[in-house]
């Protein structure tokens, strides 16, 4: 399979657009006519051919235009990557998972030809060829985990493991539904998850920790996440919401098809061999309020979800301003149909 | 007392005498008060092996008079927060194994001295914090990234890029400070009266 990358923008113009593969492979979140928090973890296998499951690290028609947009942030706001001094190790393991993954997966894309620590990576869509030394950072242009962070969509956070416990300590992250690695960076599992409401009480957070404490190398792990966004923008960070957050009053019945985008995290947690650390690569995936109704179980299932979400979710996904308006626009994309088990269109 | 709220909020306990060959006791003049009481309860010859010290808006007020009156084997008064943070590296450089910190006062100085404490290596089941004086928080501000010490209002303007911040109950131990976040950034015709609340 060859893949179009697309020239397109998440910013100021907005021209992002998903092709009409893109729309029927992307992602819907929502396996059943509702919502609530719970710990939806299941084994990171790979999945249908041309899926976003296929391979370990999905590469799309997205992916150049996303690499010039981290670019764009990471010239404004350099502290969006970040590792803490004893993260260079797993930073280095991040480094060679994505390359032996990418190379094996995506052969006319990416090419890894090593000689002991001498390796050699040939990124084809960026055009980029690099000679490098395994573990010696001074023979790479910047950090190990800035250098394939800004080879790879979706934002990364590499995630020490002590006291039974996971510590973020280090991430690249230009992409995030309105939270911040430089506040968050340093804290705990339970400190940096302490802004989600409801969750903690239900017991998903020490559930969690359990299973991602115990994560074997080899056996990695998925699950989605989900909120919306206005307009296809990927940086929508605490850092930046003087920016974005005016969009919100943008929101008419009119607009809401061409500017509310449904916007889907898949986040992937894999243990790194040397260091066991734990990586967590969260992969967004934006799709157009215009183009979700059209697969007709999609559109179906998006009103009964928004309409009956908790109104805590409502407040903390940040959709308070224009929910009933969205309940509104999305009743008349729902016939009342039934809908199919599973998140696939039918 | 500070209730729990959020998970990354720290809560604080009460000051108890610990075993230790060492104590080593951090205060601001609201905690000057907790200390006194720590020595009231500890063994006699607790103080022999005490070191205090205190960041104070006057060094021959009150406060300072009350930690003298303790007799601890070393005290140093610092009139400001960096001087005394300096002081404490230097201190907890020359400290040995086994010392026990005392940290009381305001949250400003529990969280920036706990920081000095954790990264100069000691464990954190080390150190044991009061709560004492006013609830004014130390803020970062998401967006310039700026730091303001004495927070009492909700909302605050930033000292140095003048939003207007909502301050958050999410905070880093790292930056010792609270999150403020734009609290009028969708809408920015909204102008939210601010309101003693850190007091
Ligand atoms: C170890 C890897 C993980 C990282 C680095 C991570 C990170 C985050 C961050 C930074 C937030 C935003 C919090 C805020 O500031 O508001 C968040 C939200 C959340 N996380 Fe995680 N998380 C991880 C794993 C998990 C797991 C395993 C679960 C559940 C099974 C989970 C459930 C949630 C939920 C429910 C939210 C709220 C999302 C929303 O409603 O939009 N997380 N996570």
């Amino acid at each position: 399979m060859t893949i179009t990358f697309r020239t397109e923008t998440f910013r100021d113009d907005f021209t992002f657009r998903n092709s009409p593969a893109g729309i029927r492979r992307f992602p819907f979140p929502f396996h059943e006519d509702g919502y609530m928090y719970s710990v939806n973890i299941e084994p990171h296998r790979p999945g249908a051919p041309g899926s976003v499951f296929e391979h370990g690290f999905d590469v799309d028609e997205h992916y150049v235009a996303e690499m010039a947009d981290r670019a764009l942030v990471l010239a404004e706001d350099p502290l969006r990557c970040q590792a803490l001094p004893h993260m260079d190790l797993a930073s280095w393991d991040y480094l060679e998972l994505v390359m032996t993954t990418k190379a094996r997966d995506y052969p006319e894309l990416f090419t890894l030809e090593t000689d002991g620590d001498r390796w050699h990576w040939t990124n084809r869509p960026l055009g980029i060829d690099d000679r490098f030394t395994f573990g010696v950072t001074s023979t790479l242009p910047c950090p190990p985990l800035e250098y394939i962070g800004r080879q790879t969509q979706g934002d990364h956070c590499l995630l020490d493991q002590r006291d039974n416990n996971l510590w973020m300590d280090a991430g690249m992250v230009t992409t995030q539904a309105d939270w911040s690695l430089d506040f968050d960076i340093g804290m705990n599992f339970f400190e940096w998850h302490a802004p989600v409401p409801l969750a903690h009480e239900m017991g998903v957070f020490q559930r969690a920790i359990k299973f991602l404490t115990s994560i074997p190398q080899g056996q990695p792990s998925r699950r989605l996440n989900w909120t919306l966004t206005v307009n296809p923008r990927l940086d929508t960070s605490p850092e930046n919401y003087p920016k974005w957050g005016p969009d919100k009053l943008t929101v008419t019945p009119d607009t809401i098809g061409e500017k509310m985008h449904l916007r889907v995290e898949l986040q992937t947690f894999w243990r790194l061999p040397r260091s066991n650390a734990l990586v967590f690569p969260i992969r967004c995936y934006l799709l157009r309020f215009d183009d979700l109704v059209t697969i007709p179980k999609w559109a179906r299932r998006m009103h009964r979800v928004i309409r009956d979400l908790p109104p805590e979710l409502v407040t903390y996904k940040g959709m308070s301003r224009y929910h009933p308006m969205l309940v509104e626009w999305l009743a008349a994309h729902d016939d009342g149909a039934p809908t199919s088990p599973g998140i696939f269109p039918d | 007392m500070i209730e729990p709220t959020i998970l990354s909020r720290p809560t604080y306990g009460t000051l108890e005498p610990r075993p230790g060959r060492a104590h080593l006791l951090i205060a601001d003049d609201a905690g000057s008060a907790a200390i006194v009481d720590l020595f009231a309860r500890a063994p006699a010859d607790f103080h022999e092996s005490a070191t205090i010290l205190s960041v104070t808006k006057d060094l021959s007020g009150d406060e300072a008079a009350a930690l003298h009156r303790l007799s601890p084997a070393t005290l140093t008064a610092c009139p400001d927060m960096p001087a005394m943070l300096n002081t404490l590296a230097g201190l907890l450089a020359e400290a040995g194994m086994g010392v026990q910190i005392y940290l009381a006062g305001t949250e400003p100085l529990i969280g920036q001295a706990m920081r000095v404490v954790i990264e100069a290596g000691i464990d954190h089941s080390a150190i044991a914090t009061e709560h004492r004086g006013s609830l004014a928080r130390r803020v970062q501000c998401v967006h310039c990234k700026g730091f303001m010490d004495e927070v009492t209002t909700q909302p605050v303007t930033c000292a140095h890029c003048g939003l207007s911040l909502f301050v958050r109950d999410h905070y880093s131990r790292r930056l010792a400070a609270f999150q403020g976040v734009c609290i009028n950034a969708e809408d920015q015709s909204e102008i939210v009266p601010a309101e003693e609340v850190f007091r």
